[in-house]
C-alpha cells in the first residue's frame, strides 16, 4: 500500500495550528483522530451610533470559536499522519494523547516518539460510551433504520430528548452488549464471542478470502440455501403450527456435511454471515426482553456502514421481536471512540455542558457504501474521513411547548425519501447558487480577495449539492432545511458572515421611516379593520424574502416593488385577536426591513395594547437577509424612541428581545436557546407565531404545540405552490388549538390558499 | 408464544405423572389390563422421528409372547423382530444403540425389550426398500412418525413402501418421550444425570439425579438445529425460540474446515485439539482479565478471532479447528439458554438431542457454562436417551392415542 501520500493542509487536519486536547482510536484497520482547536474566522456585528447618518454599523470581526475535529485514515497512512501533525503543531501545550482501542497499545511508542506526547490509554468501552452519548445529544439525525428494499434505504430517527436508557450492542472482533442508563452509569450486561472476528476468522478459512471487505463481497453475492438446512429441507414445507416457514434456516452450515460436492466460496460466506447476524441479533433481542429496553443500537467495524450487515442484522431483530424493536445503526459510528477519548481528555472544560453543531462544510457525511462498490475503491474513497462539530455559543434546548418532544421533527418534507421534490430542490440550490456568489462579493466590496473565497464557496457548495444528490441521506434526511443550513455553513466556512449585511441595513432604514405613518393610518381603522389590516401587513411584509427565488428576481429588477403592491397578494385571514387576551405570545420572527418593521412591529404593538407580553425570538447569527438579535435590538429601541406603546412595553418590561439560538433560515423547535424556553416558561406564554417560509412552512407547518399557535408565511415558491394546491404568493395561514382547549374562535384557519 | 394443552387419555387418567405401564407392574396396571387388550394396536410396535439428519426408531420386541400367538404370528412380522434383534448394525449406517435398550418393560400389557436404533435420514430411501422387501404395509399397522422428515417423506412412505404414516408434532413427542423414559427408568445408570463441580475439572463427576418435581424446566433439544422449551407441566409447554447454530452446524463447519465425514470422527479429532489456538481469548486482547467488566482472562473473546491472522490460520491443526468449532457451538447454545432460563425465571435446563451423544466434551462445557455465568443458580441436567425421546412419544402416540 502507498503510505507516501501528500496530505492537503487546507483540507485534512485542518486548523492543526492551534490544537490541543489529542484522542486517538486505533481500531484493527482504521485510525480516529481526534482535537480540539480554535477556529478564527469573520463574524458580523452591528452597532449602533446616535449621531450617525446610518441606522448602524456593520463592521465583520474576527472572532474565535471552538470546533472539534474527527480524522478517520486507514491504518498504514498513521506514520505519514504523525509526521504531518507534528510538523503543522504550532502553539500546542499539550502533554498527553488520550488513546484508545485494540491497536492503541501496538502503536504506543510510535505516537510517542513522533508526537512528543505521552500516550495515555483510556478504557474502550467507556470511550464508545461515552461517544455514543455525545453524537445522539448533539446530532438530531445520528440515528437510523436501515431497509434495504425501501426507496430511502436510511431512515433517520427523531432522538428521543431523553437518550437513556438504551442498548449498544458493539460488534468488533466479539461482542458486547452494555445498558447505558446515564451519562456516567453503563453496564455491560452481556456478549458473545461469536462476532466480527468469527466472521472474518472462520470465513478466511473457509473461502481462503483473507480481507473483510471481500468476505462482505462474496457473501452479497451468494446463496445460502445450497449450504443451510432450511426447515423445508427437514419438513418439506413450513412446520406451520410453530409458523416456521420453510425458508427459516433450521440448521446453518447442515447441508455442508452430508453433501459431497464442493460449495462456492459466495455461497458459504453467505450462510456464515447469515449464521452470525443471526445469532447476535437473537442474543441482543433476548437482553433487550430481560432488561426491557427498546433503543438498540448497533456499531463496531461488523456493522460500520455496511448494507450487507445492517440488512442482516436489522432483518434478525425483526425476525426476533416480530418488530417490536428496530435496529438502530449511527451515522458517525466509527468515531463514536475516539469522541470519547477526547471526552475523557477534556473533561476539565466541561464538553458537555455546551451544545455542539455538526459543520456540514467540514464534514464528510455518510459514506455510501453500496456493496456493488469494489471493496479496494471503497477503502481508497473513505481514506480521510471527516467530521467536525462546532461549540454553539448558546445552551440548546426543547421549546417546552412542544406536545410531545419525542414526536416532533421539524422539517415538513423528506427530501430523502421524495425523489422527486429532492430534484426539484436540488436543482432550485443549484441555480441560485450563482446570485449568492454575486451577494457573497458584493457585500465584502472593499476586499479583493472576497472573489477568490466566493469561488471557493461556490465550488464547495455545488460538490456538496453533487454529493447529495448521489448520496441524499449523507448528513442525514435531507430537507430544505439542511441544504439552507449546508449553505450557510459553506459560507461562513470562506468568511462571508453575513452577504445580506448590507441590504438589511437600507431595508431596515427605509421601512423605519415609514414606521410612524404605518401606525397612524392603522389607528385610524376601526378595531374590525385594523385586525384585518395587522394581519394583512404582517402576510405583506413577509412577502420580501431575499431567501426566495420568485422574490429576489422581482426586488433586483423593480426597485418600485413597494409595500403596497404586496399587500394585494395577501388575503383576509381569521380573527385572532378576539376574545380575552393572551398572557404571553411568543413570535418567531423572519426577515428584516418591512417584515419585521412594518409587518411584524404594528402587530406586536397590537398585542401588547391587548395587555400581552411579548416575546420576540430572532435569530443569534445571520441567515439570508433575516433579522438577528442585535440588528433587532437596535430597530426596537429605534421604533422606542417613536412609538410609546413599544417604549412602554421595552421599560415595564412586557416586550422582551431573545434570541433563537439558531443561525439558520428554518427552525427546530427541539434546538432552542436555554434562555429562551426559560422565558416561555416563566411568562406562562399561551400563544407562539411562527413567520416565514423557512420556519412556517419548510419547517413547523405539522408541528403540534401545547398551546393555541398561528404559522403564517407568504408561499413565494411557485413549485411549493404547485405542490401544496396553490399559486404563487398564496398565504399559510394555519391556525391551531391544541385538543381539549377552549379556541379564541372555533373555526380555525388551516392551510387557505387563496 | 406458543402453546398448547391437549386432551390425554390414559396418562392423564393414572394421575398426575405416575407411570401406566412400567417395568414395575403393580396390581392397578394387571386388573386394567384386559381391558387394555381390546384397544391395544397389533405388534410390530414402532415409533419413528425422522429429523433434519438422523432417523430414530424405536421398536418394542415383545419377549412375553405365548405359544399360541407364536403359531398364530405372521411370517413377516418374526422376520422383522429377528431382523431387528439379532443385529446392531444395519446396512453400513445403521446402528442400534444396545446400551440404551430397556428389558422388562410393560407397555400396554406386555413386556418386553424397547430398542433404539438410529441410521442417517439420507438413507431413508434405503430404509423403506427394506420395508418393502420385507412386506411391511401387509401388517396393516399404523406407523407412528414425528419429525420434519414425517412430514417431507410422507408420500416416499406410500410410494416406495405403500405405508400410511400417523404424523406427529415433534415437541408433543419429545416432552411425552423425555417424561415418560425418565419415569420408567428405574434400574441400572439414572436416566438423567447432572456434573458434580462443573467449575472444577479435576473434581468434575457425573451423578445421578431425580427429576422428581420436574416443572418448571427448559428442555433444550439440540439436533441438527436447537429448539429451547419451557414445559411446565406435561401438556403445557411453549416453543421459546430456537437456533440454527446446533448439531448440523458443528459437524457442517467441521467437514468443511478438516475434511472429517462422520459426528464421530469430528469428535474424535476435537477431542485432540486446542482451542485457544484458534479463539482469541479475552487475555489475549488485554494480557488478562478484563476488571472493568468482570471478564476472565480465560474467557473467549472472539471465536475463531485469531484466524484473522494469516501466521495463525497456518499454524493451526485440524483437530484445533474441530475443537474450537465444537466449543463455539456449544457455548452458544449455553448463553442462549441461559437467556432464555433467565427470561422464562426457570433454573433446571435439560439438554437433549443427539448432538450430546458421546459428547461429554460438550456436556461438561455446558455444565460449566450454566453454573459459572448463573453464578450457580442455573444446573444443566442430562438423560441417557439423548435423542430418542421425539421416537419414543411417538410410539406411546400409538398406544395411547391422544
Amino acid at each position: 500500500m502507498d503510505k507516501s501520500i501528500t496530505l492537503p493542509p487546507d483540507e485534512i487536519f485542518r486548523n492543526l495550528e492551534n490544537a490541543k486536547r489529542f484522542a486517538i482510536d486505533i481500531g484493527g484497520s482504521l485510525t480516529k483522530l481526534a482535537y480540539y482547536s480554535t477556529v478564527q474566522h469573520k463574524v458580523a456585528k452591528v452597532r449602533s451610533f446616535e449621531q450617525n447618518a446610518e441606522l448602524y454599523e456593520i463592521s465583520e470581526q474576527e472572532e474565535v470559536t471552538a470546533r472539534l475535529h474527527f480524522i478517520k485514515f486507514e491504518n498504514a497512512y498513521i506514520e505519514t499522519c504523525l509526521d504531518f501533525i507534528r510538523d503543522h503543531l504550532v502553539n500546542t501545550g499539550t502533554k498527553v494523547i488520550k488513546a484508545t482501542g485494540g491497536g492503541a497499545h501496538k502503536f504506543k511508542e510510535l505516537i510517542e516518539r513522533k508526537l512528543g506526547l505521552k500516550v495515555d490509554k483510556e478504557d474502550e468501552m467507556t470511550c464508545l460510551i461515552r461517544g455514543c452519548n455525545f453524537v445522539l445529544r448533539n446530532i438530531p439525525h445520528e440515528a437510523f433504520v436501515y431497509a434495504k428494499h425501501a426507496d430511502s434505504e436510511f431512515r433517520f430517527q427523531t432522538t428521543h430528548p431523553d437518550i437513556f436508557p438504551y442498548l449498544l450492542v458493539n460488534i468488533g472482533s466479539g461482542v458486547s452488549i452494555v445498558k447505558v442508563e446515564s451519562e456516567d452509569k453503563f453496564e455491560r450486561i452481556g456478549g458473545s464471542s461469536i462476532g466480527g472476528g468469527t466472521f472474518w476468522g472462520l470465513g478466511a478459512l473457509l473461502t481462503k478470502t483473507k480481507r473483510f471487505d471481500e468476505l462482505l463481497q462474496l457473501a452479497s453475492k451468494g446463496q445460502h440455501a445450497s449450504v443451510d438446512m432450511l426447515v423445508r429441507d427437514i419438513y418439506g414445507g413450513s412446520y406451520g403450527s410453530l409458523g416456521l416457514t420453510g425458508d427459516l434456516i433450521a440448521s446453518s452450515f447442515g447441508k455442508s456435511a452430508t453433501a459431497d460436492k464442493g460449495f462456492s466460496k459466495e455461497d458459504m460466506a453467505k450462510s456464515l454471515l447469515h449464521m452470525i447476524s443471526n445469532d447476535i441479533g437473537q442474543l441482543a433481542c433476548l437482553y433487550a426482553k430481560l432488561h426491557n429496553l427498546s433503543r438498540v443500537y448497533f456499531g463496531g467495524f461488523f456493522i460500520r456502514g455496511h448494507p450487507v450487515t445492517m440488512h442482516t442484522i436489522t432483518y434478525s431483530i425483526n425476525f426476533f421481536t416480530k418488530g417490536e424493536v428496530q435496529a438502530l445503526f449511527l451515522r458517525h459510528e466509527g468515531y463514536l471512540g475516539a469522541i470519547g477519548a477526547f471526552l475523557k481528555g477534556a473533561e476539565e472544560d466541561n464538553p458537555n455542558q455546551y451544545s455542539w453543531g455538526e459543520n456540514y462544510a467540514g464534514s464528510s457525511g455518510l459514506m455510501s457504501v453500496s456493496p456493488e462498490m469494489n471493496p479496494m475503491q471503497r477503502a481508497r474513497s473513505g481514506t480521510f474521513d471527516m467530521l467536525e462539530m462546532d461549540r454553539l455559543e448558546r445552551q440548546l434546548v426543547n421549546l417546552p411547548l412542544l406536545q410531545d418532544p419525542s414526536s416532533y421533527i421539524p422539517d415538513t418534507m423528506d427530501l430523502t425519501e421524495d425523489a422527486l421534490a429532492r430534484e426539484y430542490w436540488l436543482s432550485c440550490f443549484e441555480e441560485a447558487l450563482d446570485g449568492v456568489v454575486k451577494r457573497a462579493v458584493a457585500s465584502q466590496p472593499d476586499i479583493p480577495e472576497a472573489i477568490e473565497r466566493s469561488e471557493k464557496f461556490r465550488q464547495k457548495y455545488r460538490h456538496k449539492l453533487q454529493t447529495l444528490r448521489q448520496q441524499p441521506f449523507a448528513y442525514g434526511s435531507l430537507t430544505v432545511r439542511s441544504l439552507l443550513d449546508t449553505r450557510e455553513h459553506c459560507l461562513n466556512e470562506f468568511n462571508f458572515p453575513d452577504p445580506y449585511s448590507k441590504i438589511k441595513q437600507r431595508e431596515n432604514d427605509m421601512a423605519l421611516r415609514y414606521y410612524q405613518k404605518a401606525v397612524k393610518s392603522l389607528e385610524q381603522l376601526s378595531w374590525e379593520q385594523r385586525q384585518f389590516a395587522l394581519v394583512r401587513g404582517v402576510l405583506a411584509g413577509n412577502v420580501f424574502d431575499w431567501g426566495a427565488k420568485a422574490v429576489s428576481d422581482v426586488l433586483e429588477s423593480d426597485p418600485e416593488f413597494g409595500f403596497d403592491e404586496a399587500k394585494r397578494h395577501s388575503l383576509r385571514p381569521a380573527l385572532l385577536l378576539q376574545g380575552p387576551p393572551h398572557k404571553c405570545a411568543l413570535f418567531f420572527v423572519d426577515n428584516s426591513g418591512v417584515d419585521i418593521i412594518l409587518g411584524v412591529m404594528p402587530f406586536v404593538r397590537e398585542l401588547l395594547s391587548r395587555g400581552t407580553e411579548v416575546v420576540l425570538a430572532s435569530n443569534s447569527g445571520p441567515a439570508l437577509n433575516d433579522v438577528t438579535n442585535g440588528e433587532l435590538q437596535i430597530l426596537t429601541e429605534r421604533i422606542a424612541a417613536m412609538d410609546p406603546v413599544i417604549q412602554a412595553g421595552l421599560r415595564d418590561d412586557r416586550l422582551t428581545l431573545v434570541q433563537s439560538g439558531s443561525s439558520s433560515p428554518c427552525l427546530d423547535l427541539s434546538r432552542l436557546d436555554k434562555v429562551l424556553a426559560m422565558v416561555v416558561r416563566e411568562r406562562q406564554t399561551d400563544l407562539v407565531i411562527i413567520e416565514g417560509m423557512g420556519r412556517a412552512l419548510h419547517t413547523n407547518y405539522y408541528a403540534r404545540l401545547s398551546c393555541e399557535s398561528l404559522k403564517t408565511a407568504v408561499i413565494k415558491n411557485s413549485w411549493l405552490a404547485e405542490r401544496l394546491g396553490g399559486k404563487l404568493f398564496s398565504v399559510v395561514f394555519k391556525y391551531e388549538v391544541p385538543p381539549g382547549k377552549p379556541s379564541q374562535e372555533d373555526s380555525s384557519a388551516p392551510s387557505t390558499p387563496s | 408464544m406458543y402453546g398448547r394443552s391437549e386432551p390425554d387419555g390414559e396418562a392423564a387418567a393414572a394421575g398426575g405423572r405416575a407411570p401406566s405401564d412400567g417395568r414395575t407392574s403393580n396390581s392397578t396396571a394387571r386388573r386394567r389390563s384386559d381391558s387394555v387388550k381390546k384397544t391395544r394396536p397389533p405388534f410390530p410396535w414402532f415409533g419413528m422421528d425422522i429429523g433434519g439428519t438422523l432417523v430414530k426408531l424405536v421398536y418394542f420386541e415383545p419377549k412375553d409372547i405365548t405359544a399360541e400367538e407364536e403359531q398364530e404370528e405372521v411370517e413377516n412380522l418374526k422376520s422383522i423382530r429377528r431382523y431387528l434383534t439379532s443385529n446392531t448394525a444395519y446396512g453400513t449406517t445403521g446402528i442400534r444403540d444396545v446400551h440404551l435398550e430397556l428389558q422388562d418393560l410393560t407397555l400396554c400389557g406386555r413386556t418386553g425389550t424397547l430398542h433404539f436404533i438410529r441410521f442417517p435420514t439420507h438413507d431413508l430411501p434405503a430404509f423403506l426398500q427394506m420395508g418393502r422387501s420385507k412386506h411391511f404395509s401387509s401388517l396393516h399397522t399404523t406407523l407412528c412418525a414425528t419429525g420434519g422428515g414425517a412430514y417431507k417423506f410422507e408420500s416416499d412412505f406410500r410410494t416406495m413402501a405403500d405405508l400410511q404414516l400417523h404424523k406427529l408434532d415433534e415437541l408433543d413427542c419429545l416432552i411425552r418421550g423425555v417424561l415418560y423414559i425418565d419415569s420408567v427408568v428405574s434400574r441400572g445408570p439414572s436416566e438423567c444425570y447432572y456434573f458434580e463441580n462443573p467449575t472444577d475439572p479435576d473434581r468434575c463427576v457425573q451423578r445421578p439425579y431425580t427429576l422428581e418435581n420436574p416443572y418448571p424446566l427448559l428442555l433444550v433439544n439440540i439436533g441438527s438445529g436447537v429448539s429451547i422449551l419451557a414445559v411446565y407441566s406435561e401438556n403445557n409447554y411453549k416453543r421459546v425460540t430456537g437456533t440454527s447454530l446446533g448439531g448440523g452446524t458443528f459437524l457442517g463447519l467441521c467437514c468443511l474446515l478438516t475434511g472429517c465425514s462422520t459426528f464421530e470422527e469430528a469428535l474424535e479429532m476435537a477431542s485432540q485439539g486446542e482451542s485457544t489456538r484458534v479463539d482469541k481469548l479475552v487475555r489475549d486482547i488485554y494480557g488478562g482479565d478484563y476488571e472493568r467488566f468482570g471478564l476472565p482472562g480465560w474467557a473467549v473473546a472472539s471465536s475463531f478471532g485469531n484466524m484473522m491472522s494469516k501466521e495463525k490460520r497456518e499454524s493451526v491443526s485440524k483437530a484445533d479447528l474441530a475443537r474450537a468449532t465444537l466449543v463455539t457451538i456449544t457455548n452458544n447454545i449455553g448463553s442462549i439458554t441461559r437467556m432464555c432460563a433467565l427470561n422464562e425465571n426457570i433454573e433446571r435446563v435439560v439438554f437433549v438431542g443427539n448432538f450430546l451423544r458421546v459428547n461429554t466434551l460438550s456436556m461438561k462445557l455446558l455444565a460449566y457454562a450454566m453454573d459459572y455465568w448463573s453464578k450457580g443458580q442455573l444446573k444443566a441436567l442430562f438423560l441417557q436417551h439423548e435423542g430418542y425421546f421425539g421416537a419414543v412419544g411417538a410410539l406411546l402416540e400409538l398406544l395411547h392415542p391422544s
